[in-house]
């Protein structure tokens, strides 16, 4: 091999990573901001702890990797974007999450649900992601995972507790998990920059993590007395969902208070 | 309310108490709940742990008021730690009035009900990030001022409280300090959102110490049980000669025409606060009285098919286990 087709094809591979790197840091960052908007709202003051404790856990995976997103990009572009521009600089349709994280708490049910079927997503990443061949894609993932095996932990008692509980709570349980199902077809989709990182040893194919979610998320609803939902995935217009940059409404207002002081004093250190 | 010196020396098995009691104060020994208590000392602990505890948690509405909005990920990250802290330091004080035989839950009623009491700090509005920076700076350093001498608390479980919660209240106030220090350093905008910040609240975060000593009303007593070792004023002239030269290190000023530096007391002269606003917001009329106590009655209602969810499983699943054995 060349060494001029050797580094193109690193800057392809490295390209794809800092995409993934970006996807992944996105799904983190908005999953810890919903969480975040429940501080001091909780059903009672251990929730509050744990809820803060989890938004921390993933912000701090969203900083790690969204900084390592920028030095890739840095490589490529010649240009850095710290943790920050990434957050508070990108508008709505440069956002790589997937839809589930952005969903609004529109009652503690529902946290737990997009929790429960998030963690358990991260958590079969995570796991893959401990042995890529990329040096600080792995080392992320290897933290990360513990932290992870706790949030699924957490939220999978939840499940449980509000399942098999009262009318009121089993009730509430089954419709959030049903309103949040039809976004969770999106965590297992695959396009062209998952299969390169996949090919390269360095990310997971989506689909591939899905039986072992698939098998954990069953042993649970069946421990709550839940059903599996029986309601097909969203689409988006043209296949296209968060991975492309087209969100759902909510996202907007969320991307708007989250970046608004930090865009009203341009270049400012905080 | 009847007078406890008088229905506890009815016994004379209560006057040996008593005199136990005592002794363990004037050697400046712990009380712990196996021990004998008079029913006074109780009730003044329980009062003052509660709205300890209660300020704990209304406190944290001011500070997320921000977490969503905070500019940059790593303050939003120092943020959540802090708001979880003190939901953190509200478990720990809930826990510590439990041992004096009231849960809980029967407290967060009193609470919700407006029967029991918050700091009244928490009623004034955060309006600009600077405001999670003042907080931190100056209502977290009041409370550090306060709790300190709390750690010698004569009630055991109290004082061990304070122990855990003031070592990290020291970091709240060191994060809101360099916040504040960032922002002085920063653009002209950020300056002037600092300095407007420190002048809104310099004033209320010298009420916290409470009205002067000639008008302090449970002061007296709760110094002659060990409860509280220091008077509002003493912790209060403190408080002000901890914070003049951090001001100075920040580079902003304080809104005080009376604050000077007077030799022949080796304090710092300040001004008085404005002791009518300070029953005002007292009596319920502050900024946010009312949307403080909303919050959390919304979130205790909204709760509250959770909590009974939780405990009919617990229910459930303890039948189950028995029909199992
Ligand atoms: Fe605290
Ligand atoms: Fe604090």
């Amino acid at each position: 091999m060349s060494g001029r087709e050797n580094g193109s094809a690193s800057a392809e591979r490295d390209t794809a990573l800092a995409a993934y790197a970006l996807r992944l840091g996105d799904d983190a960052l908005v999953a810890s901001h919903r969480l975040a908007e429940l501080a001091a709202r909780g059903p009672q003051l251990e929730e509050d702890v744990a809820l803060a404790n989890i938004s921390l856990d993933l912000l701090g995976q969203a900083r790690s990797l969204l900084t390592y997103a920028g030095s890739l990009e840095e490589r490529l572009t010649g240009v850095l974007r710290t943790e920050d521009d990434l957050a508070y600089l990108r508008d709505e349709d440069q956002f790589a999450n997937c839809r589930l994280v952005e969903l609004p708490n529109t009652d503690f049910a529902f946290t737990v649900a997009r929790q429960f079927l998030f963690s358990a997503y991260q958590f079969e990443l995570y796991t893959a992601l401990a042995g890529s061949a990329d040096g600080t894609l792995a080392g992320i993932a290897g933290k990360a995972v513990k932290e992870v095996a706790y949030h699924r932990d957490h939220a999978s008692g939840w499940t449980v507790r509000l399942g098999d509980g009262t009318e009121e709570s089993s009730e509430r349980m089954a419709a959030a998990l049903e309103a949040a199902w039809p976004y969770t077809g999106e965590l297992f989709a695959s396009d062209p920059v998952f299969r390169a990182v996949a090919g390269a040893g360095f990310g997971a194919d989506p689909p591939e993590l899905r039986p072992a979610w698939d098998a954990f998320v069953d042993g649970v609803l069946a421990e709550a007395g839940l059903a599996r939902p029986e309601v097909p995935p969203i689409t988006g217009p043209a296949g296209m969902g968060g991975r492309q940059g087209v969100h759902t409404e909510a996202f907007g207002y969320l991307l708007a208070e989250m970046q608004h002081l930090h865009r009203s004093h341009p270049g400012a250190a905080w | 309310m009847t007078d406890p010196g008088t229905d506890e020396a009815a016994h004379p098995q209560d006057e040996a108490r008593q005199r136990r009691f005592d002794g363990m104060i004037a050697a400046d020994e712990r009380i712990e709940p196996r021990d004998w208590m008079p029913d006074a000392y109780r009730r003044t602990l329980i009062r003052q742990i509660a709205q300890h505890a209660h300020s704990e948690i209304i406190g944290m509405q001011p500070e997320g008021n921000w977490i969503t909005r905070a500019p940059s990920l790593r303050r939003k990250a120092v943020l959540i730690a802090k708001v979880q802290d003190e939901a953190g330091h509200g478990l720990y004080l809930y826990s510590a009035a439990e041992t004096l035989g009231v849960g809980r839950d029967e407290l967060l009623d009193l609470l919700h009900q407006g029967r029991q009491r918050y700091s009244s700090i928490f009623n004034y509005p955060t309006v600009t990030w600077a405001d999670v920076g003042a907080i931190g700076w100056l209502v977290d350093g009041a409370a550090i001022t306060n709790q300190v001498p709390l750690c010698r608390c004569s009630y055991g479980p109290y004082a061990r409280a304070m122990v855990r919660i003031c070592k990290e209240e020291s970091f709240h106030q060191r994060q809101g300090f360099d916040i504040l220090y960032t922002l002085a350093r920063g653009t002209d905008g950020q300056r002037r959102m600092a300095q407007e910040s420190v002048d809104r609240w310099y004033w209320p975060s010298l009420m916290m110490f409470g009205p002067p000593d000639s008008e302090s009303t449970h002061s007296e007593q709760s110094m002659a049980w060990n409860i509280k070792r220091f008077s509002n004023d003493e912790l209060r002239q403190r408080f002000v000669d901890m914070i003049v030269p951090q001001a100075e290190a920040l580079g902003l000023t304080l809104p005080d025409p009376a604050l000077a530096w007077s030799a022949e007391r080796g304090h710092y002269d300040f001004g008085t606060p404005d002791w009518d606003e300070f029953m005002q917001v007292l009596k319920g009329n502050g900024p946010c009285n009312r949307q403080r106590l909303e919050h959390r009655r919304t979130a205790h209602e909204e709760g509250a098919w959770v909590r009974e969810a939780a405990r009919a499983h617990a229910a459930k699943s303890r039948a189950r286990e028995r029909a199992a054995a």
